[in-house]
């Protein structure tokens, strides 16, 4: 499918069009995935980020407080995590090797494979070497998104930092692929860019990889630009119908590959999605760094405002309500070695 | 007619119908859909099992009379299969492992290769091995060896629901290898059950297709009942188990024949 053939379904707003995709995704969903949604559970280490990324509330020229936990911090956030039932864990770092070097991830995946089957990091890209330490110390999947595909736009929103470099950025599933992760989740941020070239890049992106690494788990995910602390930064929207066909589209397209939602989507989008194409989600997220049982709210500062703040109890609840199995646990901790 | 149990690593079985347990939509579907298939063998993958937490922990479904076959769903080698196999029997999941080693995320066809050294491994350590392999005879001879308890090939791409594919090539193994034939993944409907259990496959294994059915139980007894239809069909020696046709003309009579030529 070329760009142009992208282009023209996101573009076509007939009612019938926009239902048959979603049929067709839909059957394909549930062969390959059942009626089975997978949970996870956010955790935000540290907000310290040395690039300036001009869509996110992290980045390092935002006036925000800094804030790392130490090991005895976030084991008390996992502990609460874990207490809510949830088993995978996606921690999450902003972009800075200073404070939040190999050596603390480490220490954090090895702290956290005492509460959790799946761990999963999303923070800055690193290289081989040190996927096959974090690999060894039971990381097991990787989130990295190249937010856009568009040199152009990607060094206008990327101002400085290490986020700075495109193709280091865009080899980075590369990297963690070849140092053994078992999963690895690409994505764009819809709202930066033209969303039919984005999704079109996206797509070829991750061809590359199942050719090059087949045996790797893929997921991809489709952040819309959201306010923070209700200040507007996209530059186009992507509105529902625009974001229905790109789920559609892509589990057309890919019928294997997971689709994460997260909670940055109002409840009954999300609600709406789950029978569309999206197999895992977050749930009881809080996108602040000491956000679970740290800091009060009023003095919370987070990565974006969440718009779906449905308890795990609540999740899990809608979703026997709509007839899905929610599944904690999909990997059992292993010894990881290549 | 009277028909000899299905024996697997000298455990006898009634039923011939071995039951996965993945894609359900909820827990409750799963339990009737296992008393609806009469199955004596259920699958589970280790990596979906929570002994944490009771109501979402999946063997809390599974019957105590029902055989469990943990399987090492997400192993992409040997090393990997061992593990998880070890680790389900650590859990307290029993000796019997379905070894599936998948390296491929978009097609999800198994890795023979490493799937014989895990078989290797595990059945010298004393477990009850049933590999799961696309079907090839040197693949199936070389698991015999290794000390496989069964042999279980594709019958098409795992939740395609694409039926007997790969028919010709299971022929074969169940024409050649002295292990019991399960005929594995792709079986969408409780014909495709049928059809393998006439050509004389030994047991018939499903998941996906009872799993997103409207009603799982329902379709769960009626594979029960097909798989039954189907061994009563083979053993009855039913005419297309004899591939060389008899034909009502002889071609060759005319040389016994006592014709005078013309």
């Amino acid at each position: 499918m070329t760009s142009l053939q992208i282009k023209k379904i996101l573009n076509d707003n007939d009612h019938k069009t926009v239902e048959a995709l979603a049929q067709q995704a839909a059957q394909l969903t549930r062969r390959q995935f059942g009626r089975t949604i997978s949970l996870y559970g956010p955790l935000y280490l540290s907000n310290f980020c040395s690039s300036h990324c001009t869509y996110c509330g992290f980045h390092s020229q935002n006036k925000i407080q800094r804030l790392k936990l130490e090991p005895a911090q976030y084991r008390k956030e996992m502990q609460f995590i874990h207490a809510q039932g949830i088993r995978n864990i996606l921690m999450l770092t902003g972009e800075s090797y200073k404070h939040t070097p190999v050596s603390y991830l480490k220490e954090a995946a090895q702290i956290a494979s005492e509460y959790f089957q799946g761990i999963a990091l999303e923070v800055h890209p690193m290289q081989t070497d040190e996927y096959k330490e974090l690999f060894a110390a039971g990381v097991d999947g990787i989130a990295v998104y190249q937010e856009t595909y568009d040199r152009k736009r990607y060094s206008e929103v990327h101002l400085s930092g290490y986020k700075k470099d495109y193709d280091f950025r865009y080899a980075t599933p590369h990297r963690a692929a070849e140092a053994g992760m078992r999963q690895i989740s690409l994505g764009i941020l819809l709202g930066l860019s033209d969303p039919s070239e984005d999704l079109f890049a996206l797509y070829q992106h991750l061809r590359e990889l199942e050719r090059s690494f087949p045996g790797v788990e893929y997921s991809v995910s489709f952040p819309r630009l959201r306010t923070v602390k209700a200040e507007t930064l996209a530059s186009c929207d992507v509105d529902d119908i625009q974001f229905v066909k790109i789920i559609a589209l892509t589990r057309i397209l890919f019928p294997r590959v997971g689709i994460n939602l997260s909670t940055r989507e109002e409840p009954q989008l999300r609600d709406h999605l789950l029978e569309i194409g999206i197999t895992r989600m977050s749930a009881g997220s809080n996108t602040s760094v000491g956000g679970y049982t740290l800091l009060e709210e009023s003095s919370q500062d987070p990565q974006f405002d969440i718009k779906d703040e449905r308890s795990v109890d609540e999740i899990v609840k809608l979703l026997k309500s709509r007839d899905f199995d929610p599944v904690f646990t999909d990997w059992r901790h292993i010894e990881n070695s290549l | 007619m009277t028909d000899t149990p299905l024996v697997i690593a000298g455990k006898s079985f009634t039923s011939r119908f071995l039951l996965g347990t993945g894609k359900f939509k909820n827990k409750q579907d799963l339990a009737d859909s296992i008393a609806a298939s009469e199955s004596e063998i259920v699958t589970v993958a280790l990596r979906r099992i929570d002994l944490e937490r009771h109501e979402e922990n999946i063997l809390e479904y599974v019957p105590a009379h029902v055989t469990l076959l943990t399987n090492t769903s997400g192993a992409r080698n040997a090393q990997e299969a061992v593990r998880i196999a070890r680790l389900a029997k650590a859990s307290g999941c029993g000796n019997w492992v379905k070894i599936e080693v998948i390296n491929d995320s978009k097609y999800l066809l198994p890795d023979n290769h490493e799937t014989i050294k895990a078989t290797e491994i595990l059945a010298a350590e004393g477990f009850v091995v049933l590999p799961y392999i696309s079907p090839d005879l040197y693949a199936a001879r070389a698991l015999v060896k290794a000390g496989a308890a069964t042999v279980m090939p594709l019958g098409s791409f795992i939740g395609s629901n694409q039926g007997l594919k790969t028919k010709e090539f299971i022929q074969v193994l169940i024409n050649e290898i002295d292990l019991p034939i399960v005929v594995d993944a792709g079986i969408g409907a409780p014909s495709q059950a049928a059809e393998a259990m006439e050509m004389g496959a030994a047991a018939v294994l499903a998941n996906t297709a009872i799993a997103t059915a409207q009603d799982p139980a329902v379709l769960a007894h009626a594979f029960a009942l097909a798989v039954k239809a189907g061994r009563m069909a083979y053993l009855s020696g039913l005419p297309l188990q004899h591939p060389v046709a008899k034909a009502s003309s002889p071609l060759t009579g005319f040389l016994y024949n006592d014709v005078p030529a013309n």
